[in-house]
């Protein structure tokens, strides 16, 4: 009895190998050796039993036989039944394993078999190198193949570089949401580490309009802005082996750019969306679905019992922050600025709304916490509130400062800070996602929020891509309740 | 019962980093969080059934029993006999497969134990990662040297 064991590392997450290699015909797309191959009988290529009949490119023939399939384990047998080699008992099994640490996968295949004495090392190499070694390069080259106008859909690409029409909206100088214009801009082709995707919804952050005044310099127009959209990969560049065309991806990330049909960005920014996330649920809780959880779990680790003061407790950020205080234990407070909003931070879980334009709270803040403060304060109001957000804080409090939606910050003096041992932090989340690890981890436990209900999102405003300025005129008017979209 | 797997690369033969890794006396030698470390009632470190007693330099004493050591499958598992992480019914398994393709080494490490419902996610993260992971950075250090 001979044994034959080859091991390898394939840069790709789990599931990407797994679709490939739990088909049981599918040898023919990446393995070398494969000439062709069919399952006998038409049956389907994961139906336990079926016999795939194939033959290799040096002429011979095989007949193997699907033992055993576990999408549980990501383990398939097989045996073969006849082969024109001398191949006798041969029992083979592929398994696979998640590399936690980085979107790897351990890739173990095994076999015994028996082969005519005198011919043992020749058949072990043929069987280790000829088809696990050579499999393994082959599967390599497969994923990272860029795949040509294999989509269904895909729009005639214009221009000798590959480049593809799309309309988008630019902000055609720094100003108020007139300067936003619809205009018709290319995707280049992707390269080396970029993917391509046709975006299906667009998210709107308050972040745009401090972008699109020039408040924050991320742009030189006329670009166009947004900072997260969702969508399907149409093609891949070089280098890229986590995703392939057909994939819904969505992203959050910096430059702004997002307002366009069809974009063109670094792939390590897209994460693949789960079955039971659609796609306007994904644009709209990228960016500020993982702003909640850092800013819950990172800048401040949130504990049952603290009591927590959320500005702008109906906004897209905020209402998320409420929710997910509420079931990690905390007591939230929330300010808004009608009572339309109020019933809408109630309903997130707010014990206490104030309702005000006035950026009057901190006497409030006290009272709803027996005199205490608030332990940390979740603040994207900025200039406005600082002064009531320094009353309004415990003794050793924490004051997240993470948007200024009424100015920066013009002064804050550290003895301010002293004067309650207060701590005050102005994370930034491009900071977080910059490390590719973080950001699969972040948007993935926000996908499980969503998923327990932890979170919930109420997409209220949809607006056509081309209706940009309004949605901007809209959002600034303070009159929105939740997350916006823009649809291409 | 919850299940906790963290999984990494090491750039080694598994020959190596079992060699490193195999002396059940030997935490403090590659992770980063142990203290010191006693086999009790001065057995062999390999003998099944022995105790490990070691403090963790945050101040915390564990007590884990060993239960399989497998020399030839590059396998150890344990028990936790006492500790302060509340956790019940505790069984932990480290694993090193060797990488054919480069002569690198697969590590897996797993539990599953039983804990309060609310602490399953705080626990499995302070587990998955500031245990196994942070080992495993750790031993990627040492054998890169």
């Amino acid at each position: 009895m001979i044994r034959v064991v080859r091991s390898a590392v394939i840069d790709a997450p789990i599931e990407r190998v797994w679709a490939v290699l739990r088909d049981f015909n599918s040898h023919t797309a990446w393995h070398p050796a494969i000439a062709e191959s069919a399952i006998e009988n038409d049956e389907p290529s994961d139906q336990i039993g079926c016999v795939r009949s194939f033959s290799l490119k040096d002429g011979n023939h095989i007949r193997e036989q699907l033992l055993a399939l576990s999408d549980n384990d990501y383990v398939s047998t097989y045996c073969i039944l006849d082969a024109t080699l001398p191949l006798s008992r041969y029992v083979a099994t592929v398994q696979l394993k998640r590399i936690t640490d980085g979107e790897r996968t351990f890739w173990h295949w095994q076999s015994t078999f028996d082969t005519p004495r005198g011919r043992e090392q020749e058949f072990a190499d043929l069987v280790g190198k000829g088809v696990y070694e050579g499999g393994f390069e082959g599967l390599r080259s497969y994923l990272r193949r860029r795949p040509q106008g294999r989509v269904p859909g895909t729009p005639a690409i214009a221009g000798s570089s590959g480049s593809m029409a799309t309309e988008g909206v630019v902000a055609a100088r720094f100003g108020n949401a007139d300067v936003l214009e619809p205009r018709s801009l290319q995707a280049p082709a992707p390269g080396p580490g970029e993917v391509r995707i046709r975006q299906t919804a667009i998210g709107v952050n308050y972040l745009d309009v401090y972008v699109r005044k020039g408040e924050v310099r991320l742009i030189e127009p006329p670009a166009p802005l947004g900072l997260e959209a969702a969508g399907e990969v149409l093609d891949v560049g070089d280098g890229v082996a986590h995703l392939l065309p057909g994939d819904r991806v969505a992203y959050a990330c910096l430059p702004p750019g997002a307002y366009l049909g069809v974009r063109t960005l670094p792939a390590a920014q897209a994460v693949l969306l789960p079955d039971d996330i659609d796609d306007e649920t994904a644009a709209a809780v990228m960016l500020k679905g993982m702003t909640a959880e850092y800013l819950l779990h990172r800048t401040h680790r949130l504990r049952a019992g603290e009591t927590v003061l959320v500005h702008a407790a109906a906004g897209g950020v905020g209402l998320l922050l409420c929710q997910w205080a509420k079931a990690l234990g905390a007591r939230v407070i929330g300010t808004v600025s009608s009572e339309d909003k109020a019933r809408a931070a109630r309903a997130a879980g707010c014990d206490f709304v104030v309702v005000g334009r006035d950026y009057r709270f901190a006497a409030a803040v006290h009272e709803a916490s027996g005199g205490r403060g608030a332990d940390v304060i979740y603040d994207g109001l900025g200039e406005a509130a600082a002064r009531e957000n320094l009353e309004a804080l415990a003794l050793c409090g924490h004051w997240v400062c993470y948007g200024h939606a009424s100015g920066p910050i013009e002064r804050l003096r550290v003895e301010e800070l002293g004067a309650k041992s207060v701590t005050f932090s102005s994370p930034v989340l491009f900071h977080h996602t910059a490390d590719r690890a973080v950001l699969t981890d972040m948007a993935s436990r926000t996908f499980e929020a969503l998923r327990q209900g932890t979170i919930r999102l109420d997409i209220r405003h949809r607006y056509p891509l081309t209706a940009a300025a309004q949605a901007h005129r809209d959002l600034e008017s303070r009159t929105t309740i939740g997350p916006l979209i823009l649809l291409p | 019962m919850i299940k906790v797997y963290t999984s990494t690369v090491i750039e080694a033969p598994a020959e190596q980093v079992w060699g490193r890794i195999r002396d059940f006396n030997g935490l403090p030698n590659w992770t980063p969080f142990v203290a010191d470390s006693r086999i009790e009632g001065g057995q062999p470190s390999d003998r099944i059934g022995c105790v490990r007693n070691f403090r963790l330099k945050d101040g915390g004493t564990i007590r884990e029993q060993l239960l399989t050591l497998s020399d030839y499958d590059f396998q150890c598992s344990y028990s936790i006999l006492e500790s302060p992480m509340g956790v019940d019914n505790y069984v932990a398994t480290l694993k090193l497969t060797p990488v054919t393709d480069g002569n690198r080494t697969f590590a897996e490490w797993w539990a599953e134990f039983d804990c309060a419902p609310e602490r399953e996610g705080q626990l499995a993260r302070d587990i998955g990662q500031g245990v196994f992971q942070a080992a495993f950075d750790s031993l990627k250090t040492l054998m890169r040297r």
